[in-house]
């Protein structure tokens, strides 16, 4: 349970890192909290020969609102928005979502951007910063890219992050309207990897929804029907339930199907999302 | 190797470690501090927590050289920790520990669960202590130490006027 032998470098800037990060002929990773990534070094089924610490960047850390966002910088730990230290701007959305990642003890250290850059199909982040229609902002050898995160997490544990590149944070729409949101996730004891995560949201009544499905596949899954229903207004479970099984058939075909369990699981949870989303 | 400084329960300490060392095994192989215990090193059973720059941290999860220029408190270092000392008594009057392997761990945690919840009830400490994992005493007195170190704690603070309890999570 010893990590192999790598090299540390702690640069100065976000320039010296993508430089450090973009090595040739080294396998190299950044470390924000490390609590992913200190296990799976330790488990060796992660192997690097340089590490980069990203840690102390301070361009890293940066929280602003603007009225039509909220830019959350990558080094933004989860206990920092479980405690309410970043405004919010999302009807307390992501400080449930925060205070229920792991344990307080790695809440204290892991970071936002750590999270989506892993891409675990079992994270809290991914999902609800789809929800929300986020962008990242990426710095890399070839200047600065701005995508959505949709469009960023590719597949399990797999994203659009090439060698060099760095997460800089993220950027939020704020909603039009107050934003009603429900959260709901299954797991088999508080902090442990998530099963299924269902992620709500509606912009007053009458707004644009959305529904995201974490957990299920290897990346966070658009509910198209279920969102279509939201926003409807509709209540009625049959139709709700007729609206997640129409979503999760058009998301799992074939060999990648979902058994019985699986899919009363995740519509359960999906339900119950909705649920709490209509109680406020 | 990495040179570190590190403000170690309040000494100042300096080393040379290879990057992969973790702050856990830099506790316990280089400076003798055996309080931190090692069980499932991958951040799973919270045996090894202990406080970086003031905030509960997995020491099996920290690199000794990300540490460098930190300020890091070992259960060795909270000896004369108020808050310790109150967790100490009551651990001992609700015999919450058997072999005393998680304990370190337990105390630490619930020293930061009791820094950020006034008077914590029964679902609070629960699943705050969730991450702390114990293989001989079903929990039970644990739980019933802390939530008598809170009630302790905030009656002492303030006799007259009861904070209140916030949310449950």
């Amino acid at each position: 349970m010893k990590s192999a032998p790598f090299e540390y470098l702690r640069p100065k800037s976000v320039a010296e890192a993508s430089v450090a990060l973009g090595r040739r002929n080294a396998t190299t990773a950044a470390i924000a909290g490390g609590q992913s990534l200190i296990p799976m070094l330790n488990l060796r089924v992660a192997l690097v020969d340089l590490l980069v610490d990203l840690s102390r960047l301070d361009d890293l850390k940066v929280v602003t609102r603007t009225p039509d966002s909220l830019w959350l910088g990558a080094l933004t730990t989860h206990a920092a928005v479980e405690d309410g230290k970043v405004p919010d701007v999302f009807n307390g959305l992501l400080r449930r979502v925060a205070g229920q990642i792991s344990y307080r003890a790695v809440r204290n250290h892991g970071t936002i951007g750590g999270s989506v850059a892993l891409a675990d199909p079992a994270a809290d982040w991914p999902s609800c910063l789809i929800a929300l229609d986020a962008s990242l902002r990426i710095v890399g050898r070839n200047g600065v890219r701005v995508e959505k995160v949709a469009d960023f997490v590719h597949n399990s544990f797999t994203t659009s992050l090439s060698a060099g590149d760095i997460i800089m944070g993220f950027d939020i729409p704020s909603p039009t309207a107050t934003l009603r949101w429900g959260f709901a996730k299954v797991a088999k004891k508080s902090g442990a990897f998530a099963q299924s995560i269902a992620v709500v949201t509606a912009q007053g009544s009458g707004g644009p929804a959305t529904a995201v499905l974490g957990a299920a596949g290897p990346r966070p899954l658009m509910l198209a029907e279920t969102a279509k229903n939201i926003a409807a207004g509709e209540t009625a479970e049959e139709q709700l339930r007729a609206a997640i099984a129409a979503d999760l058939a058009a998301h799992f075909k074939g060999t990648d199907s979902l058994d019985a369990y699986q899919v009363r699981l995740h519509r359960a949870n999906i339900l119950r999302a909705i649920r709490e989303m209509r109680s406020q | 190797m990495t040179a570190l400084t590190i403000d170690l329960n309040g000494m100042k300490v300096s080393d040379d470690v290879e990057p992969r060392l973790s702050l856990a095994d830099f506790l316990r192989d280089r400076r003798g501090l055996t309080a931190t215990h090692l069980g499932c090193e991958h951040g799973a059973c919270g045996a090894c927590t202990v406080v970086v720059d003031g905030v509960a941290t997995r020491s099996c999860l920290a690199l000794a050289a990300m540490c460098d220029g930190r300020s890091v408190q070992t259960l060795e270092g909270l000896r004369t920790d108020p808050t310790m000392e109150l967790l100490r008594h009551h651990f001992h009057h609700a015999h919450a520990l058997q072999c005393g392997f998680c304990t370190p761990g337990m105390l630490i945690t619930a020293r930061d669960i009791l820094l950020r919840h006034t008077r914590p009830k029964d679902m609070t400490v629960r699943h705050e202590l969730s991450g702390q994992i114990c293989r001989c005493t079903g929990y039970a007195n644990i739980i019933k130490a802390i939530i008598a170190a809170g009630e302790e704690m905030a009656a002492k603070a303030a006799p007259a006027e009861p904070a209140p309890e916030p949310p449950e999570p």
